[in-house]
């Protein structure tokens, strides 16, 4: 073998090796909510939902309703009518009246708070654990996602009630997929886009500074892009008498 | 000819003379910068240096400015950081900075160590310049493990707990010793109190300390080139190396070149991938540290992951930790193990290259392992490539002086 096809071989292998993934298969496959951060009016409807069906259980507690109002374009006075039911002024943040202990007490599990939850589970995470919840043989609610999850179904009569398929593979029972046994106040997609906006909503909530980010990049981006050219050329310049 | 002097240049002499009477400005200048003559012929690698001690002073001006507004406790410090993402102005940027330029540290001292494996910048009379940068290096993952514990999220928490543990494992005073270093029975505000103390102060005054030696190091012999020859062996009839280019300007200029081509990338990454997939930011270290609570997959960040797999890979727990710190270790010795009569990759033969990249694989493949789940055929796998990363210094011990090399040019090639 010449050296030039041995290092070929050689290369195509280590490229082999490196590139192998090194992460089992175990995690479910997530919907993809396909959020989008610039979308203000899906952040709009999103905090609605939010603010409706999560904030009487979820804090929210890094989050700034005054800071809501400036990213999303909104009347502090339109926030204060629309978005805030607590007896809290505009620059406090999304808190909770019920305490950790008797939240425990009640529904066995302190509600988490949700400021960063789509940093930790991400926003394809939640659009999917929202869509799974279904009604057990028990009566009671269940999530396809995370089983046993102490959350019941907040948003039920929109999506309505969905109920269990079992499939056996390999002598294991599992839940195959989810059907619609009760249709709710919403269509499928139409609760999917409601979904959509509250993962979007949380997309922004874990890093309300996201959209800023973005759009300051891209003029940081240009700026360095200019000043390589300009210390390439100035490098070039000095360099033409070194031989 | 020159222009009669005006009064204007006649003034600032006799300021430069006031001063040079005083320190030696201009005797540091022209021995350091304008009249330190630098091989010609530096590549891509040798941009890494000057990079790192960029990123250094990114990190310490970053650093200063999130110390403004950080809580050293365990009921504060999460808090304290998110109160940064938030409410301090530009305060996302500040700490993306931190955040990122920690990763990009190790980047580019890794990059920096291998440009040392390719041309043999370690060997005589390098040998102490080396090890200055072994120590830059080892402050460098202490000070980067303290800084990680700080955000106090879920990995900052159990990611510590696994660390410190690890001197659990030695005989007898094992158990008071991670306890004298946690300052409790387990991790807790007095960990986190120390750990910030250590980052803020303790480390970097070491590392600035270590980057001088290096520095110092360095100028007393020049650096080494992609040809691994002596620059200063040929000299003009002024005493100046024939093959040597001043510092200042042509490599102020090229290396300002290399710092905006850096800034591309590392803006990049702060403004839209800042996270880096959870290797730079993980995802659970956004959830508040719980003691009770454990993580269902603990691993460290991302440059600590190579040891680790080397860690995971002997079932014998004191075993590990010997084998993981003889991994850093052995580095150590690298300028007495390659005892080949050239320095340079270019001149040392086939045997060589393919070790290299052998050793290469290993790494980011054990880094890559010890992100890992740890399945038993992962396991296996960590094994051999644990198995090749310690072979590649083996074998340079026993070939290296033994193996065919090819003839040295006398000047530097291209």
């Amino acid at each position: 073998m010449d050296k030039k096809s041995f290092s070929v071989i050689f290369s195509l292998v280590a490229l082999l090796v490196i590139t192998t993934p090194v992460f089992a298969a175990g995690a479910a496959a997530l919907e993809h909510a396909n959020v989008n951060i610039r979308d203000t009016a899906a952040i709009q409807r999103g905090a609605k939902l939010f603010v409706n069906y999560c904030l009487s259980c979820h804090s929210a507690s890094y989050m700034r309703y005054n800071r809501l109002a400036e990213d999303l374009g909104l009347d502090e006075e339109l926030v204060m009518e629309n978005l805030v039911f607590a007896d809290v002024k505009i620059g406090e943040t999304m808190d909770i009246a019920m305490r950790p202990a008797d939240a425990e007490a009640w529904l066995g599990a302190a509600p988490p708070d949700l400021s960063l939850i789509s940093r930790s589970r991400g926003a394809d995470w939640l659009y999917t654990y929202l869509l799974t919840f279904y009604q057990d043989a028990s009566g009671g609610w269940n999530n396809q996602l995370l089983p046993n999850a102490s959350m019941p179904h907040v948003l039920w009569q929109m999506q309505g009630i969905q109920k269990p398929v079992y499939a056996t593979h390999d002598g294991v029972e599992s839940i195959d997929h989810l059907v619609l046994a009760e249709p709710g106040l919403q269509s499928p997609e139409e609760y999917k886009d409601s979904m959509r906006d509250l993962a979007t909503f949380a997309e922004y909530l874990g890093e309300p500074a996201k959209i800023k980010r973005k759009n300051v990049g891209v003029w940081v981006l240009m700026f360095m892009a200019l000043f390589a050219l300009l210390s390439y050329l100035l490098k070039a310049e000095y360099w033409r008498d070194v031989h | 000819m020159a222009k009669p002097a005006s009064s204007f240049s006649k003034s600032s002499h006799a300021f430069m003379a006031w001063i040079d009477k005083r320190l030696p400005v201009s005797s540091f200048w022209q021995a350091h910068m304008a009249g330190y003559y630098a091989p010609k012929n530096f590549n891509f690698w040798y941009y890494m240096g000057s990079l790192a001690l960029f990123v250094l002073v990114i990190q310490i001006l970053s650093g200063i400015f999130l110390t403004m507004h950080y809580k050293p406790s365990a009921e504060e410090a999460f808090a304290s950081v998110e109160y940064i993402m938030r409410d301090v102005e530009w305060g996302w940027l500040i700490r993306y900075l931190h955040s990122t330029g920690a990763s990009f540290f190790f980047i580019l001292v890794y990059l920096h160590m291998f440009r040392s494996f390719l041309y043999g910048s370690h060997r005589a009379p390098r040998e102490l310049l080396w090890i200055f940068g072994m120590l830059i290096y080892l402050a460098l993952m202490a000070e980067a493990f303290m800084g990680y514990v700080l955000p106090w999220g879920q990995m900052s928490y159990w990611g510590a707990q696994v660390i410190i543990n690890l001197f659990g494992a030695i005989a007898s005073i094992g158990e008071p010793l991670t306890e004298w270093i946690r300052g409790d029975y387990f991790i807790s505000d007095a960990t986190l109190n120390r750990f910030f103390a250590l980052h803020v102060i303790a480390l970097p005054i070491a590392l600035l300390g270590l980057v001088l030696l290096h520095l110092v190091a360095l100028h007393e012999n020049g650096s080494n080139n992609p040809d691994g020859i002596e620059i200063k062996a040929n000299k003009d009839e002024n005493g100046i190396p024939k093959d040597g280019i001043a510092f200042h300007p042509y490599y102020t200029v090229k290396d300002i070149f290399g710092v905006s081509m850096f800034l591309l990338i590392f803006a990049f990454v702060i403004f839209f991938w800042p996270e880096a997939g959870g290797l730079f930011l993980e995802h659970d270290n956004f959830l508040p540290a719980n003691p009770l609570v454990t993580p269902e997959h603990i691993k460290p960040v991302w440059y600590f992951t190579p040891y680790y797999a080397i860690l995971k890979a002997v079932p014998d727990k004191l075993m590990g930790v010997i084998l993981m710190f003889a991994a850093v270790g052995i580095l150590f010795f690298l300028p007495w193990l390659d005892r080949s009569p050239v320095k340079s990759v270019r001149y040392k033969g086939m045997w060589y290259k393919i070790m290299l990249a052998l050793f290469a694989i290993a790494f980011v493949r054990l880094g890559m392992l010890g992100m890992s789940e740890g399945t038993p055929a992962q396991t296996i796998e960590m094994r051999v490539w644990t198995f090749v990363y310690f072979g590649f210094f083996v074998l340079l011990f026993f070939l290296s002086p033994r193996l065919k090399t090819k003839p040295v040019p006398e000047r530097l090639t291209h």
